[in-house]
């Protein structure tokens, strides 16, 4: 079946919100998910970070009048959803580290699994160990770029930046995972999920 | 896990161009099957249909409605009889789990008695324009009688989509009340039905088609009947051609041949309805 075009998507939600938001999370679901699955490198949090931007965008839609629904910058709009619940997340295992992180510190990937391996494929694989060694201020940009497919412009309004520091960190980022990916140290080890 | 898959990896050592976009973008991965329900289950946006079981000439039948119509007709036959089954079923297809519901839509047991279903709400929400369409005008056939498939396309002016009018069909979602049954071939024989042939010639024949008759017809390559004291012209199924005597009978393989032969085409059957349009 064809997807419906964006404008569609935007017409069907903007005529009725509760008919129409079904074919909205559908057509978004891709580029949320994957904003959550490399930002968080785990499928459960995954999961749950995507739902929960669909449902803060779905109650954040019901007080936009019908004109701006029309105008909406989805994908960015929803990823920024995304990126803050992520953060906010962090912020909340940070506050708690005696539960999470120090007594029992979890592998950053636990609930990735053989199948995960398969699904990514594994030259996939070996690009997720490294993406997860990179620090946030660079994996961000390269995630919204390359793997959800983000312009420079709405990278920077979802970063609030200038597009040029976008387009910045952006080939930073690239230049660091190069430079990972020649290294002999198994680049998983170093991770952290944040940087301070 | 994952450290430990890397590892072989990092030991053969990969070229820069392992980095490079593409592979980045096959980072990309779908939401897990099921995602969008779940959503839409979070925040109650899935109203469930009600399903009822009813006899019918084609047996018993699963029935899903809500305020908004009729969206499924199943036999039950075809699920083992098991509602669960036909749940599944039903919201794969439309996204709405079902209820038991207390009892059928009003006028719902009355239309599969007369065979007359026009005045029942249906939610034909999730079909096409063109799929709409073509059961919007199906359900005009009036039982009793039969039409062949290019008459549906003429009449909701796609002549040349006699096909898709087909397939339509064959999607009918609500079938035995929207009477896809009464669709049959152009040259006149009885074709195919997505709930079986058996099921189509029962059908047609609970309500007086005279099957037989028909096929003799077609097999004749008689597609018009006419009546020389009326000089009307009609399809062989219509109401008025049954009251026809053979003595007046006329018969046509042609609709050009009617009315080369100064018939006029019947209101009620529309034979030629559109060919003064085009």
């Amino acid at each position: 079946m064809a997807q419906p075009s964006n404008a569609a998507v935007l017409d069907g939600m903007a005529d009725d919100l509760d008919a129409g938001y079904g074919a909205f999370v559908r057509a978004h679901s891709t580029a949320v998910f994957s904003t959550a699955l490399r930002l968080s490198g785990s499928r459960a949090e995954a999961d749950d970070l995507a739902q929960e931007t669909f449902i803060r965008a779905y109650k954040a839609l019901r007080r936009f009048d019908s004109e701006r629904v029309l105008l909406l910058e989805a994908r960015p709009w929803l990823v920024t959803i995304t990126l803050n619940l992520w953060r906010n997340s962090l912020r909340r295992a940070a506050r708690r580290p005696r539960e999470t992180n120090a007594t029992h510190p979890e592998p950053p990937d636990r609930r990735r699994g053989p199948e995960a391996a398969v699904e990514d494929g594994e030259d996939s694989q070996f690009l997720v160990g490294l993406l997860r060694a990179l620090p946030e201020h660079h994996r961000v940009p390269v995630v919204l770029r390359h793997v959800v497919g983000l312009s420079y412009a709405e990278i920077s309004s979802v970063l609030d930046c200038p597009v040029g520091t976008a387009k910045a960190n952006v080939a930073r980022g690239l230049d660091r995972l190069r430079s990972l990916a020649d290294s002999p140290a198994p680049p998983a080890k170093k991770n952290k999920k944040e940087s301070p | 896990m994952t450290p430990k898959t890397v590892s072989p990896n990092i030991m053969s050592p990969k070229t820069l161009s392992t980095v490079d976009a593409a592979a980045l973008r096959r980072l990309r991965i779908d939401a897990p099957e099921g995602f969008v329900d779940t959503v839409l289950d979070a925040l109650g946006l899935h109203h469930p249909d009600q399903l009822v079981t009813v006899t019918s000439p084609a047996g018993d039948l699963f029935v899903a409605f809500s305020d908004d119509g009729i969206s499924a007709v199943m036999p039950t036959a075809l699920f083992g009889g098991d509602p669960e089954k036909f749940a599944t079923q039903h919201r794969e297809e439309t996204g709405r789990p079902v209820v038991a519901g207390i009892r059928p839509p009003a006028g719902l047991v009355s239309a599969l008695r007369s065979g007359r279903a026009t005045s029942l709400r249906y939610d034909l929400s999730g079909l096409t324009p063109f799929e709409r369409a073509v059961l919007t005008k199906t359900l005009e056939i009036p039982s009793g009688e039969v039409r062949p498939y290019g008459w549906v396309a003429r009449q909701i002016g796609r002549p040349k989509a006699v096909r898709a009018v087909g397939s339509a069909l064959g999607r009918n979602p609500v079938p035995v009340l929207i009477p896809c049954h009464r669709v049959v071939r152009s040259d006149g024989q009885i074709g195919n039905y997505g709930l079986g042939v058996p099921m189509k010639r029962a059908l047609l024949s609970a309500e007086g088609v005279d099957i037989t008759r028909l096929e003799r017809l077609a097999d004749a390559g008689v597609r018009y009947i006419g009546s020389d004291t009326t000089k009307v012209f009609c399809v062989p199924s219509c109401v008025h051609a049954r009251r026809i005597r053979s003595a007046h009978e006329v018969r046509f393989r042609t609709e050009a041949a009617a009315l080369g032969a100064g018939y006029r085409p019947c209101a009620h059957c529309t034979p030629a309805a559109v060919r003064s349009a085009s």
